[in-house]
């Protein structure tokens, strides 16, 4: 075969160059468009909201008339079952993860376990719902409150943890494990001082998006039925809570009614009279934003704690 | 036995095999390692230098599906480091390791030092002081870093990592010490300070070394040993070994015709 000359080298080149052009323009053509529609619905909502975003939307209740209906009692709702959901999911969602990665054995007990986390994150939310609906509720007594819809939520979030822990585990060099027991280091000692410190950017940003995506669950917290209409608050600790000076335990809030913010939103969006439409607009403008925050704040966490992590 | 009356022992390897899974990867080896000497492994990639070394702390231990055969006696209280009655754990508190590619931790100079000590229950801010300067003098880097002990370890050079990894393993007192192709990572200036150091340490602890490098287990080592394909091809004092191998696959390899 002859060699090519350089007019054929460059034509070569050429039609190389072309389909790298395309490609490029139809990658950002998808991404615009993906953008697109993300921005359109947040700024759709922005705006058929807007006239309810001021301070008293988020210090009021609940109301029969839309324009002094607030999201308070969902907020706070939404927050407690947050902190009740990151209780139970992280240490136990970690202390797997660690087991699997550091101690488990590779034999098929373990194999089977990993298909079933994996298969965990993808059964539909309802059925932890009804789970939750027959464990805690019922066998356990937990009855309808915060308490319920965190452990429940802690279920939904729990192979995402798991599997964070794990993926930012493996993600660690051998060579620094080897290290570490190269000098008599237990186990044990080897996860407290190496693992779990440097496993924990991973760890937290997947903790994060675990939390993310259980603040916008619906389903499952219909199913073990929080409650679309609260006028209270959960007590605060050693608040006074009756006339006869009686008061609020520590975790008493935990045992209370509660709603969270998807199902202040879907309660308003199912209301005939459309001046709610407005009022659901803004508080799923402000769930976004709850969601776009935690999110933020998975990958600035992830950022800061990677930067002292050079191997 | 007669070893008992032969002190200048450190370890020996008797009828050592070793497999990972069904593989034999070491192959019936028998072999002194002198105490407060240095003796180095020799032999083409792939030969199983790493793997007997890595025997010596256990570290296959950490595997599954890995089996030993045969016995490693560590002296003077003849100790089988390979009997499933000593744990890993007791084993790698008496050897010490160094590794191929530096590997501090991503903690300070001083934490990476201290490890050790810590991992031994050692809280005592005096003693934890004094311990980590004494390894990193050992070690030749407590000049370089005695200003910025709190300062993280990994913007080290590669040569001031290497030597903060073998302080890391001085702090303990090991009895042997254990180098996988310390300087394989590092630039020859590095390198001649890493060889240096052997040089010094042996006054103090017994080394076992993995080199690729035949020049600098003639430099370094008074012992030497050639691996070929898992088994223990020759074994001898280094300067008769590089000068009159005994065996003609040794000579072979030292000499460049094979390897």
């Amino acid at each position: 075969m002859n060699p090519m000359t350089s007019e054929q080298i460059r034509a070569l080149i050429a039609r190389g160059k072309l389909k790298d052009t395309v490609f490029q323009a139809l990658g950002i053509l998808c991404l615009a468009l993906g953008l697109l529609v993300i921005f359109l619905l947040v700024g759709d909502m922005l705006l058929r909201g807007l006239e309810r975003l001021n301070p008293e939307f988020f210090t009021s209740f609940a109301s029969r008339r839309a324009a002094h209906s607030g999201i308070l009692s969902a907020w706070v709702g939404s927050l407690l079952v947050m902190l009740v959901t990151a209780a139970a999911a992280v240490p136990l969602g970690v202390a797997a993860g660690i087991y699997l990665e550091e101690y488990a054995r590779r034999n098929w007990v373990t194999g089977l376990i990993e298909i079933n986390i994996t298969n965990l994150a993808a059964v539909p939310s309802i059925v932890y719902g009804l789970l939750s609906l027959g464990v805690f509720v019922y066998a356990f007594g937990l009855g309808q409150s915060i308490l319920t819809a965190g452990l429940t939520l802690a279920l939904l979030i729990l192979p995402i943890v798991i599997v964070a822990t794990r993926e930012a585990i493996r993600a660690i060099p051998a060579m620094v494990r080897e290290g570490s027991m190269a000098v008599g280091a237990t186990r044990w000692q080897t996860c407290r001082y190496h693992i779990v410190p440097y496993a924990m950017p991973g760890i937290l940003t997947g903790v994060i998006i675990g939390l993310a995506r259980a603040i916008g669950e619906t389903a499952p917290i219909v199913t073990i039925g929080a409650l679309t209409f609260i006028a209270f608050l959960p007590p605060a600790p050693f608040a006074a809570t009756g006339p006869d000076g009686s008061t609020a335990g520590l975790f008493d809030w935990a045992m209370s009614p509660f709603t969270v913010m998807p199902i202040q939103i879907f309660n308003w969006t199912s209301r005939p009279d459309p001046a709610f439409e407005a009022n659901a607009a803004a508080a799923g403008f402000v769930l976004m934003c709850m969601v776009l925050t935690m999110n933020g704040l998975a990958i600035w966490l992830r950022y800061r704690l990677r930067r002292n992590l050079k191997w | 036995m007669q070893v008992h009356e032969r002190p200048a022992l450190k370890a020996e390897a008797r009828n050592l095999s070793f497999f990972y899974g069904q593989a034999q990867a070491l192959k019936n080896i028998n072999m002194p390692i002198h105490d407060r000497k240095v003796t180095a492994l020799i032999g083409p990639s792939g030969c199983g230098k790493s793997t007997y070394l890595r025997s010596f702390n256990r570290m296959h231990d950490l595997y599954p599906g890995n089996r030993y055969e045969g016995e490693i006696r560590f002296f003077p209280d003849d100790t089988n480091l390979l009997s499933p009655e000593v744990d890993p754990i007791e084993v790698r508190m008496r050897v010490g390791m160094v590794f191929q590619k530096p590997n501090p931790f991503p903690k300070s100079i001083f934490e990476n030092v201290a490890y050790g000590l810590r991992v031994r229950g050692e809280r005592s801010r005096r003693v934890l002081d004094d311990k980590v300067e004494q390894a990193l003098r050992g070690a030749a880097l407590w000049d370089e870093v005695k200003d910025r002990l709190q300062a993280p370890a990994p913007p080290l050079s590669g040569g001031q990592q290497q030597r903060l990894c073998i302080a890391r393993a001085l702090a303990t007192d090991p009895e042997l010490l254990l180098f996988d192709e310390p300087t394989s990572a590092l630039d020859p200036i590095a390198t001649g300070a890493i060889e240096e150091l052997i040089h010094e340490l042996k006054k103090r602890v017994t080394i076992l070394i993995v080199t690729h490098n035949m020049q600098q287990a003639a430099r370094v080592s008074d012992y030497t040993a050639y691996m070929y394909l898992g088994e223990m091809i020759e074994f001898g004092r280094t300067d008769e070994l590089f000068i009159k191998p005994g065996d003609k696959r040794t000579e072979d390899y030292i000499t460049g015709r094979m390897g």
